[in-house]
């Protein structure tokens, strides 16, 4: 494409299907109240990635 | 929805349902103020008279017909497919939980959320006995889960550091029998830190949270001893020891930032001067009369020095070396699925806290606000209507959140921040989210600089 770059080809939609499998990390790692984000977890699951 | 920002240079698209992100030229930036599904086969005749004055009739129906090529590939203007799944995945197993192992502190930091360390409720030590109360409820109550959390927490939890060790050493010894593996991390304001203590860290806590504001000057304001005076210089050289030992277990160094040091890019580099490459900075959360809180005001600044952050990380990394702040951290191909990203940190629900009497909360932050106590270890209650409560909290249940493009990065944001400033868990704090959103876009335009080499 000339106008627009894709930079990653996620699917959130996707994840929906295999996903809610609670291995992956629940805390806010206990020291802070803003930095709730998930945004920086890894899906825990193997067979996810 | 989409969201489109400018940085650097760059025009970044991220189309929010999907997680998708795209860099695009000006035109394509220009025109998505105007256009939207359901696309025409041709660019529509209003939307060319109000860009005719910039761009040629060609490069605007080519622009147009990529727009429409992304959406029909579903990587733009995707749908929000995700609200039954906020319905239906609500409540889960308890699989992590903060023990309050001390509710005492050897320190005054002026900005404690826990008065200091005591929550307000006296200082007290949690006794082994309460500790062992805690494992078994966890284990009790994480059917279906095998990775658990355990987080030692206070107060200041290496003053009571022989429980933290029997708590330890209990827990493992339930993993075989319950098919558990558990998790381990320590938050630590580093001023009891020896060589035994470092060695047990570094072997048994999956990571460790070392509390430090940056310059010496700046944490020595805020971060006082009993007797008034700072704590840098010891904490400093502890923490060294503890990293250098650590190897390649993960850690971070930790600060928080107030009105009194804006200028927070320059506490990060010197923290990474000093030899600590995992840094992470927040922004104090106070009252708005409070001297050193950080308010609406101070928002320019604020997005300013998270620009310099990008640029100072980006030089560090240009010359070879290794950084890694904490929010710019993002994972635009894999990351949690969505399910986990409709409610985030899991408090209340998949997470809660221990005090040293043994009380239940949603989390330590919400330790002290009784209504929203959930039971006792001892007494053997726990209140289920305040699990389901957090279990219906997510970003469909917040109005501000259902709208917002960060809704799948931020994920709601933090419950109690909401509940102590709004006197709602629905109701995001509108400040936080500020400064969230600006965060989120310097962490992709970062992944998004990397990929492209800039």
């Amino acid at each position: 494409m000339k106008h627009i770059q894709t930079i990653n080809k996620a699917n959130l939609s996707a994840t929906a299907k295999k996903g809610g499998c609670g291995k992956c990390q629940a805390s806010c790692q206990s020291a802070c109240k803003t930095s709730c984000t998930v945004g920086n977890q890894k899906c825990a699951n193997e067979d996810n990635r | 929805m989409i969201h489109k920002f400018k940085a650097k240079d760059v025009n970044i698209l991220l189309d929010v349902n999907s997680g998708g992100v795209h860099v695009i030229d000006d035109i394509t930036y220009d025109m998505l103020d105007y256009v939207e599904p359901p696309f025409d086969a041709e660019c529509p005749k209003d939307v060319k008279a109000k860009l005719s004055d910039r761009y040629s009739a060609e490069e605007i129906e080519e622009t147009y017909k990529e727009i429409v090529e992304l959406y029909n590939e579903k990587l733009l203007f995707s749908d929000d497919v995700y609200g039954d799944f906020a319905e239906t995945k609500v409540e889960s197993p308890i699989k992590a939980m903060c023990l309050h192992i001390a509710h005492d502190c050897n320190l005054r930091c002026k900005y404690c959320f826990a008065s200091t360390g005591d929550f307000g409720t006296g200082r007290k030590l949690m006794p082994f006995s309460v500790g062992k109360q805690a494992i078994d409820f966890l284990l009790e109550k994480s059917v279906g889960r095998e990775n658990l959390e355990l987080d030692f927490f206070g107060g200041e939890p290496l003053m009571n550091w022989d429980v933290v060790k029997q708590i330890v050493e209990y827990a493992r010894s339930k993993e075989e029998e319950y098919g558990k593996k558990f998790r381990f991390t320590i938050t630590t304001n580093g001023m009891l830190l020896d060589d035994e203590k470092i060695d047990y860290i570094n072997k048994e806590m999956s990571n460790v949270v070392l509390s430090i504001d940056g310059r010496k000057e700046v944490n020595d304001r805020m971060r006082v001893k009993v007797d008034g005076t700072g704590c840098y210089d010891r904490i400093v050289k502890n923490y060294k020891k503890l990293v250098e030992k650590r190897g390649d277990k993960e850690y971070y160094v930790r600060g928080t930032y107030t009105n009194y040091n804006l200028d927070f890019s320059e506490d990060v580099m010197h923290l990474y001067k000093q030899g600590f490459d995992q840094v992470s900075v927040e922004p104090v959360m106070e009252d708005e009369s409070v001297e050193y809180a950080i308010t609406e005001k101070d928002l320019d600044k604020i997005y300013a020095e998270y620009d310099k952050l990008v640029d100072k990380i980006a030089n560090i990394k240009k010359n070879g070396g290794f950084i890694n702040f904490f929010h710019f951290m993002i994972d635009l191909d894999q990351g949690p699925c969505v399910i986990k990203r409709l409610r985030g940190c899991g408090s209340g629900n998949e997470y809660v806290a221990i005090t040293p009497d043994g009380d239940i909360y949603p989390c330590h932050q919400f330790v002290g606000h009784e209504e929203y106590k959930m039971g006792n270890l001892e007494e053997g209650t726990f209140n289920t209507d305040i699990k389901k409560e957090f279990a219906g909290c997510h970003v469909y249940s917040k109005p501000s959140c259902r709208d917002c493009w960060a809704k799948f990065y931020c994920s709601g944001g933090c419950n109690a921040n909401n509940y102590i400033y709004n006197g709602d868990i629905h109701k995001a704090y509108e400040l936080s989210c500020k400064i969230m959103r600006k965060r989120l876009e310097c962490a992709i335009l970062t992944k998004v600089c990397e990929q492209l080499d800039r």
